[in-house]
């Protein structure tokens, strides 16, 4: 396996080190060798991405809305949010695929708002791989270089080196000389990532890239892509629907809603900290209480259950809880309920309960592990939640 | 006889199966096999000598060469324009998008002889165009231009027909992606492009000659039909047997059989060997 020494804070591109400690490939943005793409300078270190009130609108609905964002140079960021909330159209604005109809896009300090989809020198990958299917994977890997202008173009040999360099990058030494269609779905997302970053992008924009691929395959994919990342220090951003992926693999998250985004931060502000109920219920499971919060309190049914409900407005409010976030102990220790049914699964047990005056049944969750006792159906018992939002209602 | 499972797991009957595949294998041989082998037969009746004198007769020959030659200008034309008209309709989004798509298929669904007449309305002594054409001396109708003019315009559809299935089916990815890798459009169409839609091309510019050398109807109401100077082969194998020298037109007619055979042929090879190339192969991924 290659070490990888990160000199990204000084700008310059990563060495790769061999097993015993030597550099086998040095190339600097801006020498004139590789990299030297003229619209682009310095490309994929070094340039901050931002987005300035940027919208869309197809006919009369707006896939975005305002939206501002900055992502910092080699950051991992994830566009989060179900099918319609915009993080694709986001990507494509980026890109340049789709013009926006408003706001700006920065990389750098050029404003590369009116620059075509060639000029801005992204990376893009698709779901669907999309490699060239009458090319081998090499001369895949080798065609953002060979299509560069005769003079900017390096040389036979310099293609050469960068394409097994890349290859070895993505622990595929010895397929360059396979076809798209003697790959295994993995792979080929491998060689498509190969492929963007052989031009050294200003940033690698990935559209849902494990969709297409099995779950499991999907996980190791997911993590390697992290590896990856912390060896180029590359900028990226991807979209995906999936919050797992998102909070294993990004440094930040951008949940998106409906052409907005509803919150971004680090993936244990989005899980801990989320900014609203949307967020919440999306991010993973949620039990709610309804109840009513006055004077900074929260109280159900009238009782003050002992909830600090800082900051949110006096009036109806929710208490939102992960259904692995509450204890449930003898009648009296919290809130009272009545346990309706006890749901057994392989890996934890899921206890339904009736509180008094709530509509919708709580849902907690006990780890299946021996010794643990679970209730029974038509027990009365107390839940006390552990950790909790509130938001109003 | 077991009954057979298909594709989809229904059992057919034995007797069912052989009924069907009977009866088309009989209507095939009707239909086309026995024709062909009529005319086969008829050209050589009279021995090889005899056949080949019709061949190479003044008027045989220069039919031969109008019906090359105007096959040499259709089918490049046609490949090219074919290619831009593929490209537009499946790469861009524009209002009437659909209608022109449906407009492809115009020379297919108008008789060939209303074609011919059009272009008669069109250059045509009393035609829209006749007084540009009188004042420069051109003439388009009764003569080679008129005949290329008909061929195209029957032929138009092959190319892009097969094309526009097999691009939609490809989807714009691929070119995307060399668009974002710095490719400028010669360099997406000629690399990315072009080599996938190959065999789609070759196929689709194969049945575009094929049909360019058979086109009888078009030709025939432009052409004029003077001998040695606007007879295509179509036409010549009409006048030949109009005037009861049936053996001559069979010996030319087993020219274009030979012709359709080969174009046969070439067809079975490409749909066996290059189906993923091919806009109607159905390939799961």
């Amino acid at each position: 396996m290659l070490l990888i020494n990160d000199n990204a804070l000084q700008g310059k591109r990563p060495v790769l080190l061999s097993d015993n400690g030597v550099p086998t490939q040095v190339a600097t943005a801006g020498t004139g060798e590789i990299g030297d793409h003229p619209a682009m300078q310095g490309s994929g270190h070094g340039v901050d991405l931002q987005i300035q009130g940027v919208g869309k609108r197809y006919g009369g609905t707006a896939a975005l809305d305002d939206v501002d964002l900055h992502i910092a140079s080699g950051e991992l960021v994830a566009l989060l949010g179900p099918s319609g909330s915009g993080k694709t159209t986001l990507l494509r604005v980026i890109a340049g695929l789709l013009p926006a109809d408003a706001g700006r896009v920065l990389f750098g300090d050029t404003d590369a708002t009116q620059l075509s989809l060639r000029e801005r020198n992204v990376g893009f990958v698709f779901q669907q791989y999309a490699l060239f299917r009458h090319m081998t994977v090499a001369e895949n890997i080798a065609f953002g270089l060979r299509s560069r202008p005769r003079r900017s173009r390096p040389d036979k040999a310099t293609i050469r080196r960068r394409v097994d360099e890349l290859l070895a990058l993505i622990q595929l030494p010895d397929l360059g000389d396979r076809y798209p269609e003697q790959l295994s779905g993995g792979q080929k997302q491998r060689v498509a990532l190969a492929r963007a970053l052989a031009i050294d992008p200003t940033v690698l924009l990935l559209d849902e890239p494990f969709g297409a691929l099995d779950a499991k395959v999907r996980v190791e994919l997911r993590r390697w892509l992290r590896r990856l990342h912390d060896q180029t220090g590359q900028t990226t951003v991807f979209v995906t629907h999936d919050q797992e992926e998102a909070l294993e693999l990004a440094d930040r998250v951008v949940v998106l809603r409906n052409g907005r985004i509803e919150q971004a931060g680090t993936p244990r502000q989005i899980y801990d900290e989320p900014a609203s109920p949307y967020v919440f219920d999306f991010i993973g499971r949620a039990s709610v209480i309804d109840g009513e919060a006055t004077g900074g309190r929260f109280l159900v049914n009238g009782q003050d259950a002992s909830f600090e409900a800082a900051g949110v407005a006096d009036g109806p409010a929710r208490l939102y809880l992960r259904p692995h976030d509450a204890a449930i102990g003898a009648p009296g220790d919290g809130l009272d309920a009545r346990v309706a049914a006890v749901h057994r699964h392989a890996d934890r047990i899921t206890v339904e309960l009736e509180l008094a005056g709530q509509p919708r049944p709580l849902e907690v969750d006990l780890v299946a592990a021996p010794g643990v006792q679970a209730p029974a159906a038509g027990d009365a018992v107390g839940v006390r939640p552990l950790r909790h939002r509130i938001y109003p209602a | 006889m077991a009954d057979t499972q298909s594709a989809h797991g229904l059992q057919t009957p034995a007797w069912l199966r052989l009924t069907l595949i009977g009866g088309a294998v009989l209507v095939m041989a009707l239909l086309v096999v026995l024709p062909l082998l009529m005319v086969l037969i008829s050209a050589f009746g009279k021995g090889f000598a005899t056949w080949w004198a019709a061949l190479v007769t003044p008027d045989a020959i220069s039919a031969l060469k109008l019906t090359l030659l105007t096959a040499a200008i259709v089918i490049p034309v046609n490949a090219v324009f074919g290619v831009f008209a593929a490209w537009s309709l499946t790469r861009f989004e524009f209002p009437g998008k659909r209608a022109l798509l449906a407009l492809v298929d115009l020379p297919f669904a108008v008789s060939p002889v209303v074609a011919g007449l059009c272009l008669v309305l069109l250059f045509g002594s009393q035609g829209w165009f006749a007084d540009i054409l009188r004042a420069h001396d051109i003439k388009i109708l009764f003569a080679r231009p008129g005949i290329v003019l008909a061929t195209l315009f029957i032929t138009f559809p092959f190319v892009v027909r097969e094309l526009v299935p097999l691009m939609q089916q490809q989807g714009s990815e691929e070119e995307v992606v060399a668009r974002s890798l710095g490719a400028n459009a010669w360099t997406m169409f000629f690399r990315v492009t072009l080599p996938n839609i190959k065999w789609g091309l070759l196929y689709g510019v194969l049945l575009c000659g094929a049909r360019a050398m058979g086109e009888f109807g078009a030709v025939s109401v432009v052409s004029g039909h003077i001998r040695g100077l606007t007879n295509t082969l179509p036409l010549h194998i009409e006048i030949l047997y109009n005037e009861f020298d049936s053996t001559a037109a069979f010996a030319v007619s087993s020219l274009l059989a030979g012709l359709a055979l080969v174009t046969l042929l070439l067809k079975f090879w490409l749909e066996a060997r290059h189906a993923d190339g091919l806009a109607k192969s159905h390939r799961r991924h």
